[in-house]
This record gives C-alpha cells, structure tokens and sequence, in this order.
C-alpha cells in the first residue's frame, strides 16, 4: 500500500457503537441480576409449554451448570453405595442409602447460588441434616472441621464444624422434586444453602471429622475457604 | 509477447501481512473461546467432558488473549488505517444497509462496506464487554455477588451474540471465495474489487490507470 490519500469521511458510528456497547455492558452488569430474575418469571410459564424446546437454549440463567472436575463420574445405585464417617470420631460409621433414606428427612426451598454469579432460584432440596450424622459419630474434643470426599476421586471440600452443624446443611438424597440424579451429584451430594455452591460437594462418599479446615479443590485454586455467601 | 494480461490476473492488494496474522491468531482464539464456551455452558456437553478447570483455564486464557493480537496490530500502519475506514459510516453506507439491492453494485462501496463496518464494531464491543465481565466472574472476590450475577448475564447474552456474528462472518465469508483469498493472501482481482468495493477499487487504482500490480 503506498499510502491512503483519501482519509474516510463520515461520523464515527463505529466508535460510537463499541462504546454504546460497552455502557450497556456496565448497565447489565450492575443491573443484570434484577433483569433475569424479571426474564426468568416471564418466560418461565411460556418454558414450560414450548414444545420446540427452544426457550431453554437461551441463557435465561435460572438452570444449573453442569460441573464435574474430573473426566467421567462412576455411578452408585442403592445396592454399591456407601457413605463413611470417620476422622476425629469416637464411633465411625458407614451407611448405605437405605440407611439415609431412613433417617428423618428435612426438607429445604433454597437457591442454589454459584460464586462465579449464576444461581437457581427456589430449589426443593430434602434430606438428612449433616448435624444429624455428627451428632450420631461423636466427634472427640480435637474435630473443629469437616472434609468431604466425593467418589469422583478428586473432589474434595471443607467446612468448619460449626459451619457443618447449621439446620441448613443437609446430606441431600432428593433434589428437583425426585432423587440427586447422577449429573447433579447422586445419589447423595452436600446441600449447604448459606455457602457457594462449591461447597455443595457432588458424590459425596466420605466425612472425615480433622482438626483444622482442609482447602479443597477449589480452594486451593484460589477460592476463599469460607464459602458463605455475601450479598 | 504483445499479449495483454488476462483481466482475472490483474490483482489488488486487499490486507497487509500484520493484517492478515491478525486476521488468523484472532479467528484461532475466537475459535477456541467459542468451542470451550460451549462445553461450559452446554449441559449434556459439559457432562460429556467434565475436566471443568483444564475447560475453563482455556476458556479464560484464550479471553484474556484475544484482544492482545487486535491491539498489537496497531503498530501496523495499514492496519490502523483499515480501523479508521472501518470506524467512519458515510451516507452511502446507512442507504446500502437500508437498500434491497445493495449487492448489485449500484451503490459504490469503499473498501469495506457498510455490514462489514458493523459487524467490526459489533464484534469489538463485544470482545471488551465479555472480557470485562469474564474478568469480574474469575475473580469473585473483587466484587459484590449482584454484580457477579449480573456479569454471568451479560456474558451469557453477548457470547450469543458474538457467536451469530462469527457464524454470521463465516457464512459470509464461505460464499465468497475471492474475499477469503483476500484475507488468505493479501490480493483480490481487480475484477472483484470493482464489483464489491467500487469505491475502493478506484481509490486504490483508477480506472484510466490500471497498471498491473505485481503479485
């Protein structure tokens, strides 16, 4: 090219496009939070009758994300599953899920809120307090945590014993209205409504009582090991 | 040899070559934030393939990367002159975009004609919307949850979009072998030029002149 002679001529729609862009960017992100919740009520009766399934593909933001850390997940039915409770306790426990299921089920409607922004609004979640199954372990004088381990394989997570003895922690066996499915963590995942849902362990096979906060997974990729949700 | 060169030989030079490796590092990344995306955000995908951090970390890497080709290729002279010609809409350009028969040549269009011009700059405000918001989602602790939630908002919408625009881009782009080979290899026929960017065609080259640029 040996040089423009003619400079383009004409206002700068262009510039002024990236920039009316970016402000609505900024506006959607301060205000983007009341504008789905808004979305989602409109079209979610309009959802619910769309035979084409089409609705669901645009991101309305009130479905989960599916997260797995690791390539495939085993499945456990009733028959290989089993839950331990061990670490810091004085009487060690394995439970299958019929054992679970015959425990006293609480049942929960909270949102399942993801650090990263995305939650799900209104959630029907029931299952076995996890205070419940402290309580029946005994923890000694030196359990001040709790680990959680997911048959995943990799997966790990933590909460304080305090944390872990609040009424809104449960060891799910039901989500959606039916039981965990195995995508969303079944058949038994962590449901901690206060915290981020990193902390909701998926798989769950172990509780292991320690005597500080181990980081799990995400935390030791830079996520705060408190997981409570602030506004 | 009296012979006059064939007309179809006749070439014009279209993108220079910092130009055209912007053109490629930027679709390769591009290409790469739009497959991770849809793993991440596609759920019967997202089971398929778990691994969420190694998906994610290219994800995220390939976002911060994708404006470092577009803003290094301001050092570029031709570059940064194809942006002011791509930021300016002429007249003729809201009369080509209104128009039915804007393809037929009777509106002279300049180097780059008026959907390309928008779909630039659509294609640019998106990149630094979803950027800003990617950069607010992988740092939660910065800011409050609203604003988290909200940025996943935006970030899901303007992904759409961007995403039918590089759809758009490419649809386009396969139904006109001469413009790709005008990004592939820097020249076009002056018989192309002079039916899809007139204007251009004798800015660059005119019409009583029409000696051969070499190749």
């Amino acid at each position: 090219m040996t040089g423009d002679p003619a400079e383009p001529k004409g206002p700068p729609v262009g510039r002024r496009v990236i920039l009316g862009l970016t402000a609505l960017g900024g506006a959607g992100v301060l205000w983007g939070s009341r504008a789905q919740d808004a979305l989602s009520r409109l079209l979610e009766p309009l959802e619910a009758r769309d035979p084409t399934g089409l609705i669901a593909l645009f991101p309305l933001g009130d479905t989960f994300r599916f997260y797995s850390v690791t390539g495939s997940v085993p499945t456990r039915t009733a028959a290989t599953y089993r839950l331990t409770v061990s670490g810091l306790v004085n009487r060690p426990a394995t439970y299958t899920l019929g054992d679970l299921q015959a425990m006293s089920q609480t049942k929960l409607v909270r949102d399942f809120q993801c650090v990263t922004g995305w939650r799900v609004p209104h959630v029907h979640w029931s299952g076995v307090r996890l205070s419940d199954l402290l309580d029946a372990a005994r923890p000694s004088a030196a359990a001040k945590a709790v680990r959680f381990r997911s048959f995943d394989g990799t997966y790990t997570e933590s909460m304080t014993l305090e944390h872990a003895r609040r009424p809104d922690v449960l060891v799910a066996l039901q989500m959606l209205g039916g039981p965990v499915s195995h995508d969303h963590g079944g058949p038994v995942r962590i449901y901690a409504a206060s915290m981020y849902g990193y902390k909701s362990t998926k798989w769950l096979s172990a509780i292991e009582l320690t005597d500080k906060e181990v980081p799990g997974y995400w935390e030791q990729r830079g996520y705060d090991l408190d997981g409570t949700i602030h506004n | 040899m009296s012979a006059e060169p064939a007309p179809q030989a006749r070439t014009l030079a279209r993108f220079s070559r910092a130009e055209r490796i912007v053109h490629r590092t930027t679709a390769l990344l591009m290409f790469t934030c739009i497959v991770t995306a849809a793993i991440l955000y596609n759920a019967p995908l997202a089971i398929r393939v778990g691994h969420r951090r190694l998906v994610e970390l290219v994800h995220v890497y390939s976002g911060f990367a994708l404006p470092v080709p577009m803003v290094l290729g301001l050092i570029s002279i031709a570059y940064r002159a194809d942006l002011r010609r791509l930021n300016r809409f002429a007249r003729t350009d809201w009369r080509w975009l209104r128009s039915r028969r804007r393809r037929d040549g009777s509106i002279r269009v300049g180097k780059f004609n008026a959907g390309q011009k928008l779909n630039a700059a659509l294609t640019a405000g998106s990149v630094i919307v979803l950027l800003g918001t990617g950069l607010i989602m992988w740092f939660p602790s910065l800011t409050r949850l609203s604003w988290r939630t909200g940025s996943t908002f935006v970030h899901d919408w303007f992904a759409l979009g961007l995403g039918l625009l590089v759809l758009g881009h490419i649809t386009f782009a396969l139904n006109d072998p001469e413009a790709r080979r005008g990004m592939r290899r820097g020249h076009v026929s002056v018989l192309w030029a002079r039916r899809e960017h007139a204007a251009w065609a004798d800015e660059v080259q005119p019409e009583d002149d029409e000696a051969v640029s070499p190749e």
